[in-house]
């Protein structure tokens, strides 16, 4: 009940936040703090339950006929994440609010990044696939929202539809994959599936459900090829950068993958994919990050490298490797929290983020320097940091596999150093040296853009020196709740003299190494750099380019603009369709037998076919709507004599107000005169007259039809006593199909506000 | 073209015809009529004082902008839909109440409140257009 309140109060916020923030200018940031914060402590306080192996759940039916639940599950990879989340969302409420200080939309901003907060807290305590699967779209929603929040910059919109349009594209993939692991697991609820990983590996259709939810995880974490849009999406305010794109929202990916490995993982497909990607990511995203110097972007491709870590860690799948990738995740948000948050506040004082015009930022602005440096000691894991321990551990996860996979060992190494280097560029480069003019002159950043980053970098620091603080209560369920039992996992900063320290070492002496000769480095390469810019970025555009195209071409060949070519061509499409169908699997119908027509059967028949035939050759328009109109109310009479009188009314109305209708279209109608040739009267009779004769054929066939008389009697019988009424037609519409009825007059309001949208907004009618 | 005769019976046209049209509107669930005709039969009525008069006169007299009847014949359908809904019976089940107890002579239901929903939703739908159209 609670945890479902805990989801709900987050989307709460984000309804008030637009209105709180008019009325509380100053002091918003550190009030909408105080929603996150709260939910912080009080996912802390169910983390005894996850540890002993009961983490609460609250389950709400929702559709039960098809089995969706909406259910909330909080064990101890839920409530990391769930921590996580909340934790670094009150820091970033807090440096939001001085970061965009001022801002006429901050109200708007706020109650985006709340709504994403709650999104990403129902993504991860979801209990039930389809569940998460709404939430997960939700997180790719906000993250549009976020990243599109200055809307007014063309980059930005283009960056946000990347953005949205390759995670969303993943989500259809992985909508599919998660209902086919439904289907084979036999419930999509986590707990229930997570039993059948032994069934659903050995399924027909494992292996198209693993591509699907891979697709959907790739690129949600930015994995290769897909990680394009993550620097892309850092024309989003610093706060988002901070917060969703790289403490929380790319590591949705992560989470599917660790959530679903008791189930999906172990079997060679899964290892050498989620292997294999993750290391190419991890490697590739380290080494563009080297060709950038805008410092927002340098970190995203680091973050990149990051996440393709947690991937790695996720294919090798070990007990070690989860350990590890359990102490990175944590490890890697704090640090990478920090230095987004930091490079903010360089950009806020100097208004720019690129490392080349910055220098000697250490006398103005120390706070922030300090914060840098201990973030990047975070980043570089070389230290009494969390990173550290996280990185001997991936480095031993890795180690332990060199037998199935060596190539990993230099791999890890390689991406190590390139962390590295990258902290080195961050920490350094800004703050040291010889001071550089900026664009803005550089004080200190307020007390707002520094608290949340200093706070994320002791915390690493914290947690390093005092491992066993966090081993028990949250590093252990975590793992546990990923390896499938709960084994005690044991931290500590220094393991003695092995083989991991050594590869540590070697990876960070390469990585001063690197930055050493970074610039360089950089200039020699700039062909590699050059060629990049045919990968996927290019492939992305080449994709919506070809769609545009095709969605011109098609509009070219079907939307003429002309009212006869389209009613031409539905009803020779109609037509043909229907006679394939037709003559493809029966024989036309005979005449049907027994009942001859009668006298006013006769005389309305002849009328209507004259009506028809006037309204063809009817030497005005006027005089054509009044002959269409015989036709109309010899259908009414038909109707009349046929016991329908509710169809004959609504009929005789109709043809009234067409008629109306069409004097009013024909006082702006131009003469009228007979523009079409004589060929094409012809064809136009053929047409009219096939569709004619199909319409025949059908009526004929379908009263030779023996009548079901179900669902007649099953309407005559029931219509008193269910609904009260003895007109069963009404009956139908009002009540038993009154959802269709709904939706009818639903579509009548919505074409005639398009007709009153086409009369009235047009530019002025030119006079002449 | 103004004729005196067109217009002194068009305003006690419109009246009969009104109230004609509410009578197809409830007679409808026991009888030939129902919300949809009735809606046609009202909104015809309009139109013929339009012609009768002007548009500008006939908004007067409708009071409320055709559009924005759309609207409320939405709303009230929807309501007709949620009230069940309210009471924990799913959308759009009929909930009747016995209006005159013992006799069994007079039920009214949500069904009636739907109905009128389309009644005021069809007027809308026809006057927005004809209108529209007639004062181009």
């Amino acid at each position: 009940m609670t945890l479902a309140l805990a989801v709900a109060a987050g989307f709460a916020a984000a309804l008030v936040a637009p209105t709180l923030s008019r009325r509380l200018a100053g002091a918003f940031g550190w009030l909408m703090a105080v929603v996150p914060a709260g939910l912080c402590l009080y996912f802390a306080s169910l983390l005894p339950q996850a540890a002993r192996g009961q983490p609460m759940a609250v389950t709400y039916t929702w559709v039960p006929t098809l089995g969706v639940q909406l259910s909330f599950h909080a064990d101890g990879l839920a409530l990391l994440f769930a921590l996580l989340i909340s934790g670094i969302g009150s820091l970033v409420m807090i440096y939001a609010g001085g970061y965009l200080a001022g801002h006429p939309d901050l109200g708007r901003f706020y109650g985006f990044l709340v709504l994403f907060m709650a999104s990403m807290l129902g993504l991860v305590l979801a209990g039930n696939v389809l569940t998460l699967f709404v939430f997960w779209e939700l997180t790719s929603i906000s993250s549009y929202l976020l990243i599109g929040f200055d809307h007014e910059r063309e980059d930005g919109r283009a960056a946000a539809l990347q953005a949205l349009l390759v995670t969303g594209g993943g989500g259809l993939a992985l909508l599919g994959g998660l209902v086919l692991l439904g289907q084979i697991g036999g419930s999509y609820e986590i707990t229930t599936l997570l039993t059948q990983g032994e069934t659903v590996r050995a399924h027909a259709l494992y292996t198209p459900t693993l591509l699907l939810v891979l697709l959907g995880a790739f690129t949600k974490s930015a994995q290769m090829p897909f990680h394009f849009w993550l620097p892309g999406a850092m024309v989003a305010p610093t706060p988002v950068s901070a917060y969703l794109h790289s403490a929380t929202m790319v590591k949705a990916g992560i989470y599917l993958l660790a959530r679903l490995l008791p189930v999906l993982g172990g079997t060679p497909t899964w290892t050498v994919i989620v292997t294999t990607v993750g290391a190419v990511t991890m490697v590739g995203g380290g080494i563009l990050a080297l060709y950038q110097t805008d410092l927002k972007r340098l970190l995203a491709f680091s973050t990149v490298s990051a996440l393709g870590i947690l991937t790695m860690l996720l294919g090798i799948g070990t007990r070690h490797a989860l350990e590890a990738m359990v102490v990175f995740l944590l490890a890697h948000a704090l640090y990478k929290g920090a230095l987004f948050m930091v490079a903010g506040a360089v950009e806020h004082e100097t208004s720019t983020r690129d490392v080349e015009k910055l220098g000697g930022l250490r006398r103005a602005m120390p706070v922030t320097t300090a914060v840098a440096a201990l973030a990047a000691v975070s980043l570089a894991g070389f230290g009494p940091v969390l990173s550290f321990i996280g990185k001997e551990l991936l480095l031993a996860a890795v180690w332990e596999v060199r037998a199935a996979n060596a190539l990993l060992v230099p791999a890890a190494v390689l991406g190590g150093a390139l962390f590295v280097t990258v902290a080195a560029i961050v920490a350094i480069r800004p703050f040291w040296g010889g001071e550089v003019q900026t664009p803005k002159h550089p004080h200190e950043a307020p007390f707002s853009l520094w608290i949340g980053p200093a706070v994320l970098a002791t915390l690493g620091v914290v947690c390093g020196l005092a491992p066993s603080l966090l081993a028990d209560p949250l590093i252990t369920p975590a793992v546990g709740a990923v390896y499938g039992t709960m084994i005690p996992v044991k931290l500590a900063l220094w393991h003695g003299f092995n083989v991991p320290l050594l590869l540590s070492a070697l990876s960070v002496v390469t990585g001063l190494a690197l930055y050493a000769l970074w610039t360089p480095l950089r200039r020699a390469t700039r062909g590699l750099e050059a060629a990049c810019e045919y990968g996927p970025t290019r492939w992305y555009q080449a994709c919506l380019d070809g769609l545009n195209a095709v969605a011109r071409g098609q509009t070219r060949l079907l939307q003429s603009g002309y009212l006869r070519f389209y009613v031409m061509t539905v009803i020779i499409t109609t037509t043909a369709l229907v006679a394939y169908a037709y003559t493809s699997r029966g024989a036309f119908p005979g005449l049907p037998s027994g009942g001859g027509l009668g006298v006013t059967d006769l005389v309305l028949a002849t009328l209507m076919v004259l009506g028809a035939f006037l309204t063809a050759r009817a030497p005005s328009r006027l005089s054509s709507v009044a002959a269409l109109g015989v036709v109309g109310y010899g259908v009414a009479l038909t109707y009349i004599l046929y016991g329908a009188p509710d169809l004959a009314m609504t009929q005789f109305m109709t043809e009234t107000l067409t008629v109306i209708l069409f004097v009013l279209v024909f006082y702006h109608l131009p003469r009228f005169t007979h523009l079409s040739s004589t060929l094409v009267r012809w064809r136009d009779a053929a047409i009219a007259a096939a569709f004619g004769m199909l319409m025949t054929v059908l009526a004929l066939a379908a009263t030779a039809l023996p009548l079901d008389s179900a669902l007649r009697d099953f309407y005559a019988s029931n219509a008193r006593p269910l609904a009260h009424g003895r007109n069963v037609v009404n009956v139908i519409l009002v009540d038993f199909r009154a959802l269709d009825t709904l939706g009818e007059i639903t579509v009548l309001g919505v074409a005639a506000i398009g007709v009153l949208a086409l009369l009235k907004l047009r530019p002025p009618k030119e006079h002449g | 073209m103004i004729s005196i005769i067109l217009r002194t019976a068009a305003r006690f046209l419109l009246e009969l015809l009104l109230l004609f049209s509410v009578f197809l509107l409830l007679r409808g669930h026991n009888e030939p009529g129902g919300g949809f005709v009735g809606g046609l039969v009202a909104a015809a009525a309009y139109i013929l004082y339009a012609i009768a008069y002007d548009v500008p006169s006939t908004r007067a007299a409708l009071r409320l902008a055709p559009d924005a009847i759309i609207g409320v014949g939405l709303l009230m359908a929807l309501a007709g839909g949620l009230i069940p809904v309210l009471l924990g019976r799913p959308f759009l089940t009929g909930i009747w109440a016995d209006v005159w107890p013992g006799a069994g002579v007079l039920y009214l239901g949500t069904p009636l409140l739907f109905d009128a929903g389309v009644y005021v939703a069809v007027v809308g739908v026809v006057l927005t257009i004809v209108l529209a159209l007639a004062e181009e």
